[in-house]
């Protein structure tokens, strides 16, 4: 029974994990590609549109690898989630299909316009398509993140009679305030992500003397978004989501901050070894009070550690818990840091020539994608033990019928193609960028003289 | 409110099988009908832009399966872990042969994907034709609600069933020559020249085999579950589905050699919906029937809460007006014959 546990876990877990390294650069990228696409528009400058045009090519294979990972998502809720879902699908049933019908429609009819219809359509309606592009995939991010809410947050429902959870209120079940809060975070990541690979690919260019006038673009808009958004990023965003995880899931809040005793005044834990057996942090470098401070508002103010709640009701994996968020908050920092500078060199008209700060511009590209991942395992391993916080533990959850073998028969499956998909991703990826922003144009005249 | 939704979905599965069928069936003639890089890429165009938009049908479709009716999907959707994995493995597959082909202008790369795209569509064909006939026979379902089947048994339909039997590799084979036909009606309206009068071939061998498949699969259905012809009894409306399934077999007969390419194609739509309509109307209101038929699961017994319910139908009527804008704007845009030398692929 614990194996299957586990393995079903982890199936669930390795899937959105991989999932989401997709998803975080569409989404960050469509943004993006509108803000290429208008000024070009309105500038009417053909190289705006080949940046555009570039960076469409790149988000089309993201997207391909987004759906193909994602349509295992919403059948794994059924297939491997199944006693989790006859509870709690009279409630995020509604989410999931609205997804269906408002986001993934909208998205895929317009990508297809976006990326092929250039020539069909006008550029005022080839700029709409970014547009609704745009629109559908984040509101596919805030129904997803509106589900992963009543998870984190159950409002709007009502225990029926066979015991399941049934929708009482639609209004305060898609407008959590987990939903509201979590998903400008979240969304603000994928920004993240989106402005570092294209400062990163700009970076790139520039140091290797190639497609200057479009590397200039790429690392000025790139350091622009990166700026604005890793600052949004921790605040009002992170900040907020912290509020939140204090007021509603505080024995989580402890275990993230590593706190085990109550205490006035507490600590903020910068670096340190969370400590289960001894119940402390070993090594730890802190910042006085501040953790009362942040939480709390008040530097005196009690924080509740992890003594204060029964045993059983901490969150399972503490030091992965622990260190997922420390990671996250230290990368978080290090954005703002980087893209200050950057943003100050940019305006001082320097940038492009600081080989420097272009080598550190490149080589952050990895980073955001671990932000995220820490930051959604922070999210899903915080809320342990529960599956719908406070009222299904994850134990209860999964689908009795299907043993741990065929578990994990489907689950190193999956590794497998995914390992081949992502050898596949890097492959492409590496060929596009090193076609460069003028390929389309070069494949169509030279690679297709039949036409 | 529950039979609103049931019939909700089933129209939702008909316009994804409509939909992704032809594209599966194009997958399914492809490495035979399209024989030059040329004609490979003309059929690679004439579903590029609209594959993953026909395959979202698919995505909304469960999402609002699992919205009204959370047990039936959590019932079915564990107890056909395996194959429903396999599908998953088959629908990734697909997907990166359709869009990594056309990245690298190299012979070997793409006979590799075009293979892939081919040999996953035919098998997704196979699998879902055989899900249906996993839905239509029974599955061993249990008081508790659950199942759990094994990919097959011994192909016999005893108590204790395998995801394969001889009825749902009958069911999976009609699906696969049904989807032939639909993708070779649809590549030969949407191409010309060699390409075009090749898939018309192959929808004309496809026709005697769907004819016979037709009346197989009904016989076969008759002598496993007798009580399917009850709703046809009650109800007279039901009448309609067999005129619609005879007269859309003779309007392809008719259209195809006479180059009546969209009517051949709309007939072949109407076929598919039609069957599929049939064998809901025959269920209904059994949504999964088990083996023993106090553990069906029915609309009343897997329906989620009435005011989610209620609320649902507000969002979807909203969401299914844009969802259709959308497609017949995205189909227009892409309508008549491909041109060769245009977009990606």
């Amino acid at each position: 029974m614990e194996s299957a546990l586990l393995i079903h876990r982890l199936h669930f877990a390795f899937a959105a994990t991989f999932h989401y390294l997709f998803p975080q650069l569409t989404m960050g990228l469509a943004l993006l590609i509108v803000v290429l696409k208008t000024i070009g528009l309105r500038r009417n400058d053909p190289v705006y549109h080949e940046a555009a045009r570039f960076w469409g090519r790149i988000f089309g294979i993201n997207f391909v690898l987004g759906v193909v990972t994602g349509i295992p998502l919403e059948f794994q809720f059924g297939t491997n989630w199944a006693v989790f879902s006859r509870f709690a699908g009279g409630v995020i049933g509604q989410t999931l299909a609205m997804e269906g019908m408002f986001a993934f429609f909208l998205e895929s009819a317009f990508l297809g316009l976006f990326l092929y219809g250039e020539k069909r359509l006008s550029p005022k309606a080839h700029w709409l398509s970014a547009v609704a592009v745009f629109v559908g995939s984040w509101l596919s991010g805030y129904f997803i993140i509106a589900t992963d809410a009543f998870m984190q947050h159950p409002i709007g429902y009502f225990t029926a009679a066979d015991g399941s959870l049934q929708l009482a209120s639609f209004w305060d079940f898609v407008l959590n305030p987990w939903a509201g809060w979590q998903y400008a975070h979240n969304m603000s990541g994928a920004a993240i992500t989106g402005a570092f690979i294209m400062t990163a690919v700009g970076a790139f260019y520039l140091l290797s003397g190639k497609w200057t006038a479009h590397a200039r673009i790429f690392v000025k808009t790139g350091v622009i978004a990166g700026c604005v958004f890793s600052v949004l990023q921790i605040f009002p965003t992170g900040d907020r989501q912290g509020k939140m995880v204090t007021d509603l899931q505080p024995a989580t809040l402890a275990a993230m901050e590593g706190l085990f005793q109550s205490q006035p005044a507490a600590p903020l834990v910068i670096v340190g070894q969370p400590n289960e057996q001894q119940g402390k942090i070993d090594n730890p470098i802190q910042v006085p009070r501040m953790l009362s401070m942040l939480t709390y508002r008040r530097w005196s103010a009690n924080v509740r550690g992890l003594d204060a709640f029964p045993k059983r009701d901490w969150p399972g994996n503490i030091p992965l818990l622990y260190y997922s968020y420390h990671i996250m908050v230290g990368l978080g920092t290090f954005f703002v840091a980087v893209m200050v500078v950057a943003l100050l060199l940019l305006w001082r008209g320097r940038l492009f020539n600081a080989g420097w700060m272009l080598w550190i511009l490149m080589l952050s590209a990895p980073f955001p994608y671990i932000a995220n991942t820490a930051g959604w395992m922070t999210a899903e391993l915080g809320r342990q033990p529960w599956l719908v916080y406070g009222l299904m533990r994850t134990e209860d959850g999964y689908s009795k019928v299907v043993s741990a073998g065929n578990g994990m028969f489907t689950l190193l499956g999956f590794m497998g193609i995914y390992t081949v998909l992502g050898i596949l991703f890097l492959f492409l990826i590496k060929r596009e960028i090193e076609h460069g922003p003028l390929a389309g144009h070069e494949s169509a005249s030279n690679l297709h003289p039949a036409t | 409110m529950a039979s609103l939704w049931f019939w909700i979905v089933a129209a939702m599965i008909a316009t994804y099988v409509v939909l992704d069928g032809f594209d599966l069936g194009a997958g399914a003639i492809y490495l035979i009908a399209a024989r030059t890089n040329d004609e490979r890429r003309r059929v690679l165009r004439a579903i590029g832009p609209v594959w993953d938009g026909n395959e979202v049908w698919l995505l909304a479709a469960g999402g609002t399966l699992y919205f009204a009716f959370p047990r039936l999907y959590a019932s079915s959707f564990s107890g056909f872990y395996l194959p429903l994995t396999i599908v998953l493995w088959l629908l990734i597959l697909r997907g990166i042969g359709i869009e990594f082909r056309a990245h690298i202008e190299n012979r070997v790369w793409q006979d590799f994907f075009d293979a892939i795209f081919s040999i996953s569509s035919i098998l997704l064909a196979v699998f879902f034709g055989a899900a249906l006939g996993n839905v239509v026979r029974g599955v061993p379902l249990d008081a508790t609600g659950y199942f759990f089947e094994p990919l097959w048994t011994n192909f016999k339909l005893g108590p204790q069933t395998g995801i394969l039997d001889w009825y749902t590799v009958l069911t999976g084979v009609m699906a696969l020559v049904t989807v032939t036909a639909h993708g070779s009606y649809y590549v030969a309206l949407k191409t010309d020249e060699d390409l075009g009068r090749r898939a018309r071939g192959f929808a004309l061998l496809c026709w005697p085999v769907q004819f016979f498949l037709t009346f197989s699969t009904l016989v076969a259905t008759y002598f496993i579950r007798p009580e399917i012809m009850a709703n046809y009894g009650k109800h007279k409306v039901g009448i309609l589905v067999p005129i619609v399934v005879v007269a859309s077999l003779g309007v392809m007969l008719w259209a195809n050699p006479k180059g009546k390419e969209k009517l051949a194609f709309i007939a072949s739509s109407l076929y598919i919906a039609s069957m599929l309509v049939g064998a809901a109307f025959a269920l209904y209101p059994v949504v999964l029937p088990a083996r023993d038929h106090q553990y069906d699961l029915t609309i009343y017994n897997t329906a989620s809460g009435i005011h989610g319910l209620s609320v649902g139908l507000v969002w979807w009527t909203f969401g299914a007006v844009l969802a259709v804008a959308y497609f017949v704007f995205v189909y227009r845009m892409f309508r008549g014959k491909v041109q060769v030398g245009e977009g990606h692929y």
